[in-house]
């Protein structure tokens, strides 16, 4: 298949946490470019796993991994992963390091190699973007729990990636900042995997819903016509997702 | 929750270097702490009230961080004159309370209360963030830098997670007395801290690795040496020769 408009491929994928049977276990996945698709599953099913996976936080044990049409190896290939792939962790406390919010949204850029001049002006506009002008000296830790997602969100965007993946944004995070989030996911014009448990919320952000059963990737529908009983698609008209229907049974 | 009030302010000393501020605290602190002479030791108390006074400080958040100190000095008077060598100058029972250690101790309280209000003006006047940054402008090693910013970003975080494990711990009727079941239950409160902090420490770094940290940390700060920094390393610079002045030159 061709590799154009693919930015993440993930096949064979076995992992196991130390003495634990496989949480993964021979997955397929594919995510293609400005698709927007949302995971749902069970706690311990997987899903952050794969998504760490993919940044190359977490070793699978075999499989292959590929990104923007090549493989992916090395450490030095996921560095360049990360550069492109963002990803916003569940607790926005793990996310946000700095001392203050100007500092946090700057760290990005900086490492990319940015100015402090640039960093600071790209930060500012991301600021500006999520509607949180203003926040730029506020101490992190400080934020209430919905600002901090917020600007969880600015730190990870800043670095203008080619594809988001969100491990359960809504988390603990009142009705407000919900619909801010997702206004400015409808927004974005980049692809996004969504991992989340609360079906309202992936309807509302994303198209494709797939689960994590039994170690694989599972398409269950289109949000649009799925409701929340989950029944399988496995036919017919998804059939660019093909990739990742491959090893049901 | 910790808060920084030194910090907000609009003051010329708020709005010096803070490298300036970090090096000038530094020495300043000891030569304050190195002079013995009273003179000198009455000068840099007036000295530093001068700089809280510029600095424009609400008064009482300052008494409040002083009296706090000077409660550790009590402690010292209640001791050090009745215990230090020296020629007795009264008694009070069967103690004799030595004029050697009534001087040590009236050094030590003048010492101490002028070196923290040079800090309340000079360090508490810059955030942690800042003096951060500042610190490592001045060549001092990352890894202590940032363990500095990194205890102050998470110590809230850990105090949370530390009460959050003692409400649960409460919540189920665990009321601290002096038993073995008590002290238990501390040490597991205090392991389970500390496997949550490893467990932070891990997501923190990965966070770090997914935004392209690469060893190497980055300073937004850009500091710059202006003409008003100018003016008061010289008016600093006057303070301590004048310090020294007075330690060494007997006043007639």
């Amino acid at each position: 298949m061709g590799e154009s408009g693919v930015i993440i491929q993930l096949k064979n994928i076995v992992f196991s946490y130390a003495g634990g049977k496989p949480v993964l276990d021979d997955l397929y996945f594919t995510l293609e470019e400005g698709a927007k698709l949302g995971i749902i599953g069970h706690n311990g099913s997987g899903k952050t796993t794969m998504l760490h996976i993919i940044m190359g936080l977490l070793k699978p044990s075999s499989g292959t991994i590929r990104a923007f049409g090549k493989p992916v190896e090395t450490k030095k290939d996921f560095l360049d992963v990360r550069r492109k792939i963002g990803f916003l962790f569940q607790d926005a406390d793990d996310q946000l390091f700095c001392p203050t919010v100007l500092e946090d949204i700057a760290f990005g850029p900086l490492n990319l190699g940015k100015s402090p001049r640039e960093a600071r002006k790209m930060a500012m506009e991301s600021l500006e973007r999520l509607n949180l002008k203003g926040f730029e000296k506020r101490v992190t830790h400080r934020l209430s729990g919905g600002e901090k997602k917020l600007v969880a969100l600015a730190t990870v965007l800043v670095m203008q990636p080619e594809a988001l993946l969100l491990d359960e944004p809504t988390t603990g995070l009142d009705e407000d900042t919900n619909i801010r989030i997702i206004t400015l996911l409808n927004s974005l014009d980049i692809g996004y995997i969504i991992v989340s448990h609360e079906y309202d919320f992936l309807a509302r952000t994303t198209r494709d819903i797939y689960s994590v059963q039994n170690g694989q990737i599972v398409y269950d529908g289109d949000s649009s016509t799925l409701h929340s009983h989950y029944h399988r698609h496995l036919m017919g008209k998804f059939g660019h997702h093909h990739e990742t229907l491959h090893s049901q049974t | 929750m910790l808060q920084e009030p030194f910090s907000i302010g609009d003051s010329q000393i708020h709005r010096l270097d803070p490298r300036f501020k970090v090096v000038f605290a530094t020495v300043y602190a000891f030569v304050v702490a190195l002079s013995n002479s009273f003179p000198s030791l009455f000068a840099a108390l007036i000295f530093s009230f001068a700089l809280v006074g510029f600095c424009r400080l609400d008064f009482l958040e300052v008494a409040k961080r002083i009296a706090l100190v000077n409660g550790f000095i009590i402690f010292l008077w209640l001791v050090v004159p009745m215990t230090f060598a020296g020629q007795p100058l009264f008694y009070l029972g069967p103690f004799g309370v030595s004029r050697e250690g009534v001087l040590v101790s009236a050094r030590i309280t003048l010492k101490s209360n002028a070196i923290l209000l040079a800090f309340i003006a000079l360090i508490a006047s810059s955030t942690v963030a800042t003096l951060g940054s500042a610190l490592s402008r001045l060549r001092i090693p990352e890894k202590i830098v940032y363990l500095l910013l990194l205890n102050y970003r998470y110590i809230f975080v850990m105090e949370e997670e530390y009460r959050r494990l003692l409400r649960s711990a409460s919540i189920r009727g665990f009321r601290p007395a002096s038993n073995l079941h008590t002290y238990k239950t501390y040490a597991y409160l205090i392991g389970m801290l500390f496997v949550r902090a490893s467990d932070r420490a891990e997501r923190v770094y990965k966070a770090m690795l997914c935004r392209g940290f690469a060893v190497r940390f980055y300073s937004l700060h850009e500091f710059s040496f202006s003409l008003l920094d100018l003016i008061w390393l010289i008016v600093m610079t006057i303070a301590i020769i004048g310090l020294e002045i007075l330690e060494w030159v007997k006043v007639v």
